[in-house]
């Protein structure tokens, strides 16, 4: 079934258009990457599906079922966050905040939830550390965690690795990729990685200024059942 | 020492002394809780723009010789507040030239206004109390006390009922936006609770000073607190006891309120900056 289809959408800033024509679609539980250089408009189209921006032309649909507070988001990196006085508990709870059943106080469901996110991403220790005293890749997990907090069948990471070490990385994206096979959660990365995209995703949407070009999963299966690491089709 | 305790039981026993008090501390509790959200969403100047406006409309309510002036400055200046925040979100004039061009033009308007058509012998006193607050938290009529109690409880509620929505969009404005929170409302609520915080204060500490009550506790308790709730609560405690003290301060040393207070203020900011540098070390 799919769950989310662009059709020749175009993005960009108060008239100006940074890409045109972009066309693609998602399945669920499927492993989108987003490449494309700088100012492409990638992360545009992160806000556009977000609702943060209304694409200039073209639509974005939703398959049914899907919610705003479906979609979990990780954004990237702001500066603005470096020095904010915030618990790790007070980040990851602060997902829930956007749920429909949230009313004034985090309820006991709300808690049992952000508990279970801090424990599914196993930094339940990390509970009551200063967010801003954490390590860069700790900062990832949390707000991953933060993400899951709000959302059950979309994820929406943008450059979530910019700025690890490799180490930190390759952690993240484990995490990330049994998120999609184990939970069967749709993975939506923009990324500048091509070792990530390689190993991870099921179809790859490529941004550039002249062209934008959707690849499926067809071409990607072949290509790495030539490398011999062929996974079965999950749908 | 124990003269001077004499002396403070003994204005404490009027009511305008009390009066004072108890504005001072709602007044300091409310800008202390919306401090830490303006300083930490880089906001902290919207707090001097808004308080100039503030002295600009208060000029024209003097002049226009309106018997309630607050219904003229508020809101006018939760309008500003309210037109600052829009200018931020779009293009055109950019947000902190927003800000001084409206706050520069209040100031220059509301002194012009004065000067040119006050009935007052005293223009100049007029002008520094309202810029310095001077005295006139000790002029206080129960009315105003009633209105100041009143407005004060209803934003200390609405924190409290919204809190988690507020650290949520403090936090992350986009994420919260994109996890069905409509932040832009949640923005223009802190600007028009600040622009109301910010005429109450005008009677505290005058128009100047202002962005002293909202930015020093926060900063204060930033220093040593880690996590969003310590700073909140840490920032409310400190910025109420500065307040009283401040107030009975000036009283024992016939000081100005306004500078007294936001001297006391300064003083609990540099003790908390060595506790913070010695905490990190």
């Amino acid at each position: 079934m799919e769950q989310l289809i662009c059709k020749d959408v175009s993005l960009g800033y108060g008239g100006s258009v940074v890409s045109e024509h972009v066309s693609f679609a998602v399945r669920k539980g499927d492993y989108l990457c987003i490449v494309g250089e700088n100012g492409s408009g990638k992360s545009t189209l992160m806000k556009v599906l977000l609702g943060l921006m209304e694409p200039l032309g073209g639509q974005v649909m939703w398959g049914e079922g899907i919610r705003p507070c479906d979609i979990g988001y990780l954004p990237q990196h702001t500066e603005a966050q470096a020095d904010f006085p915030a618990s790790v508990w007070e980040v990851v709870l602060s997902g829930c905040v956007g749920r429909s059943d949230f009313r004034f106080w985090a309820g006991k469901e709300h808690r049992r939830r952000a508990e279970a996110c801090l424990k599914r991403l196993e930094i339940t220790e990390l509970k009551n550390r200063p967010f801003r005293c954490l390590s860069g890749g700790q900062r990832q997990r949390v707000l991953l965690a933060r993400a899951l907090c709000a959302a059950e069948k979309v994820l929406l990471l943008d450059e979530p690795t910019a700025g690890l070490d490799p180490h930190a990385a390759a952690d993240f994206y484990e995490t990330v990729r049994q998120l999609n096979r184990e939970e069967g959660m749709t993975v939506i990365m923009v990324t500048h990685d091509p070792a990530a995209v390689r190993s991870y995703a099921d179809c790859v949407l490529h941004m550039g200024n002249s062209s934008t070009f959707f690849s499926a999963e067809e071409e990607l299966c072949r290509r790495r059942g030539a490398e011999g690491e062929r996974e079965e089709d999950h749908d | 020492m124990i003269e001077q305790m004499h002396r403070l039981a003994e204005y404490l026993s009027y009511d305008f002394v009390r009066y004072a008090l108890i504005v001072g501390v709602l007044i300091a509790l409310c800008s202390a809780l919306f401090g830490v959200i303006l300083v930490l969403k880089r906001l902290s100047f919207i707090g001097d723009g808004l308080s100039h406006v503030a002295f600009g409309a208060l000029a024209i309510a003097a002049v226009l010789d309106l018997t309630d002036r607050m219904w003229l400055v508020l809101p006018v200046t939760v309008l500003c507040a309210v037109l600052l925040l829009k200018t931020g979100q779009h293009a055109g004039l950019k947000g902190d030239a927003a800000i001084a061009v409206i706050s520069v033009g209040a100031l220059a308007v509301g002194y012009l206004v004065m000067d040119a058509f006050s009935a007052s012998a005293n223009v100049a006193g007029d002008v520094c109390s309202s810029l310095f607050g001077s005295f006139s938290i000790l002029t206080l009529s129960g009315a105003e006390v009633w209105l100041c109690v009143i407005l004060s409880v209803v934003v200390i509620g609405l924190f409290l009922l919204l809190y988690h929505r507020i650290f949520a969009v403090t936090f992350d404005e986009d994420f919260a936006h994109a996890t069905g929170l409509r932040a832009s409302l949640y923005n223009l609520f802190v600007a028009v609770i600040t622009a109301v915080i910010i005429v109450l204060a005008m009677n505290l500490v005058g128009s100047l000073l202002i962005s002293a009550l909202i930015v020093f506790p926060a900063l204060s308790a930033m220093r040593v607190c880690r996590s969003f709730r310590s700073v909140v609560v840490c920032s409310a405690v400190l910025s109420v006891l500065c307040a009283a003290g401040g107030i009975l301060l000036s009283l024992l040393l016939s000081s100005p309120v306004g500078p007294t207070v936001v001297g006391v203020d300064m003083v609990a900011f540099a003790v908390f900056w060595i506790v913070g540098t010695v905490k990190n070390a």
